[in-house]
């Protein structure tokens, strides 16, 4: 037991994730005999749920700035219908097309930012209201019709990485792909390993690192392997490649950068980080500017993959967002959550999605179970912040008698200081 | 009204009179603190009875125990409230019992009106429905018992703080209340609100109604108390009897602070150099109440090397001279001066602030400090975040030696910094904000209750801290409720009174009797 702790360190509530979208794996691979492991499934979940994924990360950064977002969808159709309109309308060229997608979602998101920031109107009924508007406005110019895209700007959400190199029976670019995120994972732990040890922080033992590692590259390379060997023409996708470079980069962002910070310190004590000189205004509108931009590349994605803009593009992806960040363990209180969090929690929806519709489970009963799925994880959280401590992890070792986690003692207090300074 | 009139106006002995409430022995306990050790008060029938005591003495824990809001059980000690021991689960035990406690921010809903509010949560129904005619008749009858003349039907939002009161307390008698408790119940009010108010005090006693007021303004309690029971870190100290015994304010401020201080404080030989801050007639309103003033053209200075105390009782407007000052994070800013090193500032905002080598250590460290879910070291440089960075980007490297620099030169007590704040005691809590402040490396630091909820080992600590961030020649800024705190920890004591700074005490000058007669009389020391 103490090993399994040892390797999944403090962070136990990522871990009871994981556990999650790994069993989920495991009995949607046994209960549809073997279907969803196959490289043409692994390819369609990446294509499919690419654009909430992307959505996942926007939102994870608003909620935990204590906001919400109710546009996102709408906001997804009205960018994706600007852009296909002005492609077809002006002959502008598809990267044009992006440009002009992103540089609406960010005026989309100066105009509700304002709002939310300066007006100090709460997100929900700015966005609710946007929700509405944007809707509308997608409608109004597209006319409630459907408009073509050409298929220049169709690789950004159906495109694959291309076959070049000699013919190895793999897709060499999907294998380098793999081979690069193992040798920066590798890199990466040991740096930080070296890292703590120049700090004179506390080191797990080797052992850890090294199972952890293994297991990891594991899971790296047996994915690479079915994204390499799909029929021919397809590889790893192309909004599989957008989505990776943005969780790196906001991954980074919110972890490590200073505004990351001002976000975190925001929505977990507003009046604490404006104490402690943090703009929060400025923070707020910066996330909700930063969500409608990567909305609008959600829409131009979607676009791009179902080929046209429609009327109803985007229709509740607002609420798949919001339901993977909470699955990721944000808090609905602000404050809390991280954007690989979210991921998991996205996987854990899309994988359920996929599963069940391989199954056979027909939409009433997969809603139905969607719908249990995201209360239990809210459920789970919120008891596990009720009891002040024991996570998932803990709990299983209360039942096995073990003793309660260390790192969560009390610090004493301190009562001898006074005989050491007299 | 004068003193000899209430004197006449009371026709009855107060002695005289029966016992109607008993609290015998009342000991409460929070973890970690005796917040009431053995307190015993008795009111007769027909009294005012006053109950004394500093800040943090536990006037209002007491209040809470006799009102039900610590059910029976939650502490030892007995109630025992006309001849019948009292077990109250809640307020509407006591409530039903007939005492109704009236708390200093009114608990009356802005949006309804008079009569709703009177009958809320007690209205007046015939299978179910609500008698709104009944309800509007018996509220003009209460309405003039206490002497408001309004429509029944105006939103209680509409009317000034001083009508709310009046009609707290007519609810209080639609619920035919036998001892009526006010905590503060003139705090918020002007001169002639507060006269009818205690007027009224005077008449429901007469009608039979007895009346336990918590209260600042000891001339107040002078006026229309019959007896006053004194209250001092959780003991009861003693009851005065006011006609008997001849008490007058200088009697009750004695009883409030006569403590003794003992080495509660690290020696310190203070090195003070010249005026480097001064405010010049700082003038602050309210951020919500348009024509109110928290801050009234208040001047002061700070010498290098040097700590200043400021001393006021609650509500007294330190705390929001502090953060106006402070970036202007509290109130709306009218007119006043701030000078530094001889170069007048503008400070409109904390950045700038932070900017200009100023910090500010809250008061309420959960509410307003910290981030409770950060961990110490994210804490610790949250002020700073600049020094850390390169590019924006954060060196967790460099943040991680910062908060082990702190932890160890702070002695802050804790498995690691990586540990999280929440999981901290109130010490080393303080701690980690005062890490976070000495890390903007200000010039002058204001810390507004530094001690409030940290034991008495850690306090000391703190003390050295304050001491040697003076010695590297920064100002600080001490603002506590604590008098003995003030008095053994500063060089220059200030007084505030309703907003305004009342006088200037040196260490030598400064007694507790003397800082307490500024900080509750203004006119008289004026």
């Amino acid at each position: 037991m103490n090993a399994i702790k040892q390797l999944f360190g403090g962070n136990t509530r990522q871990f009871g994730m994981i556990f999650a979208l790994v069993a989920l794996v495991v009995f949607f691979q046994f209960m549809t005999g073997g279907v969803i492991l196959t490289p043409d499934n692994v390819i369609n979940l990446v294509n499919g749920y690419s654009y909430i994924l992307i959505l996942a990360i926007g939102m994870v950064l608003v909620i935990i700035a204590g906001h919400i977002d109710l546009s996102v969808g709408s906001v997804a159709a009205f960018v994706g219908i600007v852009v296909a309109l002005t492609m077809r309308d002006w002959g502008l060229p598809w990267y044009m097309g992006i440009v002009v997608g992103l540089v609406l979602g960010a005026l989309i998101g100066a105009w509700q930012g304002f709002f939310v920031a300066y007006v100090g109107i709460p997100a929900f009924i700015v966005t609710l209201a946007g929700m509405l508007l944007f809707r509308g406005a997608n409608q109004y110019f597209g006319k409630s019709l459907t408009v073509p895209v050409s298929t220049d700007f169709q690789f950004i959400g159906a495109g694959y990485l291309p076959e070049i190199g000699p013919d190895t029976g793999y897709n060499n670019l999907t294998l380098l792909v793999g081979f690069i995120v193992v040798a920066a994972l590798i890199w990466g732990e040991l740096r930080g390993r070296r890292k703590a040890v120049a700090l004179g922080v506390d080191v797990k033992p080797l052992w850890v690192t090294l199972v952890k590692l293994a297991v990891l590259c594991a899971v790296v390379l047996y994915v690479t392997y079915l994204f390499a060997t799909g029929r021919p023409g397809t590889s790893f996708p192309v909004p599989g490649i957008i989505l990776g470079f943005l969780v790196l980069g906001y991954g980074f962002i919110s972890a490590r950068t200073t505004i990351g910070r001002h976000v975190y310190a925001v929505g977990g004590n507003r009046h604490a980080a404006a104490l402690s000189g943090v703009k929060s205004k400025r923070t707020d509108f910066l996330v909700i500017l930063n969500m409608a931009v990567l909305a609008g590349l959600a829409g131009m994605i979607f676009v791009a993959r179902s080929n046209a803009s429609g009327p109803s593009d985007g229709v509740g992806w607002e609420l798949d967002a919001i339901a993977a960040v909470f699955i990721g363990g944000a808090a609905v209180t602000g404050g809390v959550g991280t954007v690989v969090g979210s991921m998991i929690g996205g996987l854990v929806m899309a994988v359920l999605n996929n599963g069940l519709y391989l199954m056979g489970v027909g939409s009433d009963m997969s809603q139905i179970i969607k719908g249990l799925v995201l209360l239990a994880a809210v459920v789970f959280d919120v008891y596990n912040k009720s009891q002040g401590k024991a996570s998932f992890i803990g709990l299983m070792m209360k039942r096995l008698g073990g003793r309660d986690n260390p790192d969560l003692a009390v610090a004493e207090p301190l009562k001898d200081a006074i005989k050491v300074e007299s | 009204m004068t003193k000899t009139s209430v004197l006449e106006s009371d026709t009855h002995m107060p002695t005289a009179n029966p016992i109607i409430l008993q609290m015998r022995s009342i000991t409460k306990e929070f973890p970690g603190v005796k917040a009431l050790s053995d307190v015993s008060i008795t009111v007769r029938a027909s009294e005012i009875h006053s109950i004394c005591g500093e800040n943090g003495a536990g006037k209002s824990t007491l209040m809470k125990v006799l009102s039900g809001v610590y059910p029976y059980g939650s502490y030892d000690g007995e109630i025992v409230f006309q001849n019948e021991v009292c077990e109250f689960k809640d307020i509407r035990a006591s409530e039903h019992a007939g005492i109704v406690i009236i708390h200093q921010e009114l608990a009356l809903i802005p949006e309804l009106s008079i009569t709703e509010n009177i009958f809320l949560g007690n209205e007046p129904t015939r299978f179910g429905i609500i008698n709104w005619t009944e309800a509007r008749l018996r509220t003009l009858e209460l309405m003039a018992r206490v002497g408001l003349s309004e429509d029944p039907d105006t939103p209680v939002k509409e009317i000034g703080v001083g009508k709310q009161q009046l009609v707290e307390i007519a609810k209080a008698l639609n619920k035919s209340v036998k001892l009526l408790i006010l905590d503060e119940p003139t705090a918020a009010l002007n001169e002639s609100d507060s006269q009818h108010l205690l007027d009224l005090i005077r008449g429901l006693k007469g009608k039979g109604i007895s009346c336990i007021m918590i209260s600042h303004k000891l001339n107040e309690i002078e006026q229309v108390s019959d007896s006053i029971t004194i209250i001092r870190d959780g003991k009861t100290i003693e009851t005065l009897d006011v006609q008997a015994d001849g008490v007058d304010e200088d009697r009750i401020i004695k009883g409030m602070v006569g403590r003794t201080l003992g080495a509660r404080f690290p020696e310190h030989t203070p090195k003070i150099g010249e005026v480097f801050f001064e405010v010049k007639n700082w003038t602050v309103g309210h951020p919500q109440i348009a024509d109110r003033l928290v801050c009234k053209n208040s001047s002061f200075t700070v010498r290098r090397g040097e700590i200043v105390g400021f001393a006021g009782l609650m509500g007294a407007g330190r705390t929001e001279l502090a953060r106006s000052i402070f970036g202007r994070s509290y109130g709306n800013y009218m007119s006043g001066q701030i000078i530094k090193d001889g170069k007048e500032i503008t400070l409109r905002n904390v950045p700038e602030a932070i900017k200009h080598g100023l910090g500010y250590v809250t008061e309420d460290r959960k509410t307003l400090g910290l981030n409770l879910l950060d961990d110490i070291k994210t804490t610790t440089v949250s002020a700073n975040l600049d020094a850390i960075s390169k590019h924006t980007v954060v060196d967790l490297g460099k943040e991680y030696a910062v908060a082990e620099r702190y932890r160890k030169q702070l002695r802050t007590k804790t498995p690691s910094v990586d540990e999280g704040v929440s999981k901290l005691s109130g010490g080393n809590q303080q701690k980690v904000v005062l890490a976070k402040w000495m890390f903007t490396d200000p010039d002058l630091l204001i810390l507004d209750e530094p001690t409030r909820g940290i034991d008495v080992g850690a306090k000391y600590e703190i003390y050295g801290i304050i001491q040697a961030l003076a010695n590297q020649g920064k100002g600080v800024i001490v603002i506590s409720s604590e008098l003995p705190e003030l008095l053994g920890i500063s060089d220059r004591i200030y007084t505030i009174f309703e907003g305004a700074i009342t006088g200037v005490l040196n260490k030598n000058q400064a007694s507790q009797e003397s800082l307490m007669k500024r900080m509750t009389a203004a006119k008289k020391s004026a």
